[in-house]
């Protein structure tokens, strides 16, 4: 549905999108994480159409978004970050008023409209001004007008900003259920999201793609080997020494407990070995109070820094405990 | 067409939504009634003096007070409708621009030249309502003179206050398009229509100058107009003024495509 091939878009001497490429199949729900300058935003308008590319190809439903503009914008709604509505209009005029611009055949509009004030669970506010709706609502009226033409794909930037979470879930509950019929590509960088609602997650950090995969997959990808917690009461400098002593274990951090005089400390074990009990019995050995022991699973959160922290900075932070 | 009528309704509606339309015809209303007082009074005072001169000396007693009349007011409403003509046309396109709505008009199906004709044609009818209502004061004195201006008359100076206005009006709004700020907008627009003031000015300069810029003026142009004569070189002028306006306003537009966020 969405082709995307070595797009780049530079803005004077800054790249803002680096030769980026991957495709969105029909159906699918995309996501797009990346740190806030990432380049997500800029994407977003590269496929909508609104911003031309300096390089590199895009196709929307077969159509390329620079040389058919018009057509593309016909198969898309987007939703910007900030909801593009007019505050002095009612929210049912505002729907009639996109669904007319976007192309909705006369006989269809109302019927269109009604559809999208349902779907997005605002009927009761059809005769409501915009402008004295509060933020979350004006968010739902945003969604509305992108779903008003009922497109073939939608595009959603930071869909849940501002949402309370009782609306966080009910956007993304409406997110889901769209798919299927319709190809969604959402940006965010709220993480849970991602891996509730998406399919596929491509990471982008600095205009780059860092990454491109399932949330399942990239969780497991990189989990490597077991990552084992503890908290113990013993001085930073002497558990790390030791927990680095133990066969199998490859990586040790350290970092004071939240509770006075206690250490917590994370280590990483090479692919395959089990070394639970080889800390349990060091810690023993030592005499030191051992307070938790516990298998940590890679969240998306720790791919996502891993991926996107600075390699230096991320160098720095291994070396220190080696 | 159908894109066009849309953003043309839209707009429309937008305009009579707030309060600033109905205050700003309002006042342009009571201003311009006001000058037709005193204009129609001071035109009777000549026709007066110009009989009592003929009885004592014998000239002829003629004076064109509705003609008179015509003629200073049309030329005051283009005054007017100078000064006017920013504050209608700058929230136009800053106004979209800061609230984001013109990327929504920007990646729908929609061309750049129908958002900006059928905004300009919005501002116009707005305009036009404005206007048309002093119709009735030279109307109705029309209607009680004798004898009066051949209708055609007062028909052809409205064409040209139309044109004038539409011109200003194209005009601020492109200046509109420049910016988020509707009162940057609105001051721009005023300062560019105080040079076309001074330029009018100094059409009557001598030699050359003056012939300079009376060829520019956008006023004089109106002149004719305001004659009953229509010049289709002054049509000619204001349309291509228009159009030169609006088409600046679509690679505007366009040029906004390429910013960074």
């Amino acid at each position: 549905m969405i082709e995307v091939q070595d797009l780049t878009k530079t803005f004077g001497e800054r790249t803002a999108v680096d030769h980026i490429s991957f495709a969105v199949n029909k159906g699918e729900i995309l996501g797009f994480l990346g740190p806030n300058g990432a380049g997500k935003t800029t994407t977003m308008r590269m496929l909508t159409s609104f911003m031309p590319a300096t390089s590199g190809t895009a196709r929307v439903a077969g159509f390329d978004v620079f040389d058919n503009s018009l057509e593309v914008r016909r198969h898309i709604g987007y939703l910007p970050e900030n909801p593009p509505v007019y505050p002095d209009m009612t929210v049912e005029s505002y729907l009639d008023f996109v669904a007319r611009i976007k192309g909705v055949p006369a006989e269809k509009r109302a019927q269109s409209v009604t559809d999208a004030l349902e779907k997005t669970n605002i009927t009761d506010k059809r005769d409501e001004l915009i402008k004295r709706l509060s933020r979350g609502y004006k968010q739902r009226v945003g969604l509305a007008q992108a779903l008003v033409h009922d497109p073939d794909v939608i595009i959603l930037d930071e869909p849940t900003v501002g949402l309370d979470p009782k609306q966080i879930i009910e956007v993304r509950h409406l997110i889901k259920n769209l798919a299927g019929n319709h190809t969604i590509v959402l940006s965010t960088h709220i993480l849970p999201e991602v891996s509730m609602t998406c399919d596929r997650v491509v990471i982008i950090n600095k205009g780059k793609i860092a990454a491109v995969d399932t949330p399942q997959n990239l969780t497991s990808q990189l989990k490597g080997g077991q990552r084992i917690r503890v908290e113990v009461k013993a001085s930073e400098q002497a558990l790390r020494e030791q927990l680095a002593q133990i066969p199998g274990a490859s990586r040790v951090q350290t970092e004071p407990a939240p509770v006075n005089g206690h250490v917590l400390a994370t280590i990483e074990a090479s692919e395959g070995k089990d070394i639970r009990s080889a800390i349990a019995a060091k810690i023993v050995e030592k005499g030191w109070p051992l307070f938790e022991l516990k298998g940590v699973n890679l969240s998306l959160e720790d791919i996502f820094l891993e991926l996107t922290t600075d390699d230096a900075a991320h160098a720095q932070q291994a070396g220190k405990s080696e | 067409m159908r894109n066009l009528y849309a953003i043309y309704r839209k707009e429309l509606a937008h305009y009579f939504v707030s309060p600033v339309a109905y205050i700003l015809i309002g006042v342009f209303l009571i201003v311009a009634g006001f000058f037709f007082n005193i204009i129609l009074a001071s035109a009777i005072q000549s026709a007066f003096s110009a009989q009592m001169q003929s009885t004592r000396f014998g000239a002829p007693a003629d004076f064109d007070v509705p003609g008179a009349v015509s003629r200073s007011f049309l030329g005051l409403l283009s005054t007017l409708v100078l000064f006017m003509s920013p504050l209608l046309a700058m929230g136009v396109y800053a106004e979209e621009r800061k609230r984001g709505t013109i990327e929504l008009l920007m990646t729908s199906p929609i061309t750049d030249a129908e958002i900006v004709l059928g905004k300009f044609l919005a501002s116009l009818t707005l305009y036009a309502i404005m206007i048309l209502p002093t119709a009735i004061l030279l109307g109705f004195m029309n209607f009680r003179s004798d004898p009066h201006l051949p209708w055609r008359m007062l028909l052809i100076g409205y064409a040209g206050i139309l044109l004038l206005g539409g011109s200003l009006l194209a005009l601020g709004s492109l200046i509109s398009s420049f910016t988020e700020n509707q009162l940057i907008a609105g001051v721009l627009t005023f300062a560019v229509s105080l040079v076309i003031w001074v330029i009018d000015a100094g059409r009557h300069a001598e030699g050359w100058k003056g012939d300079l810029f009376g060829y520019l003026s956008l006023v004089r142009h109106y002149d004719d107009f305001t004659r009953g004569v229509v010049d289709t070189s002054a049509l000619i002028y204001y349309c291509s003024f228009i159009f030169l306006c609006m088409f600046l306003t679509v690679r505007s537009l366009e040029s906004m495509r390429w910013r960074r966020a």
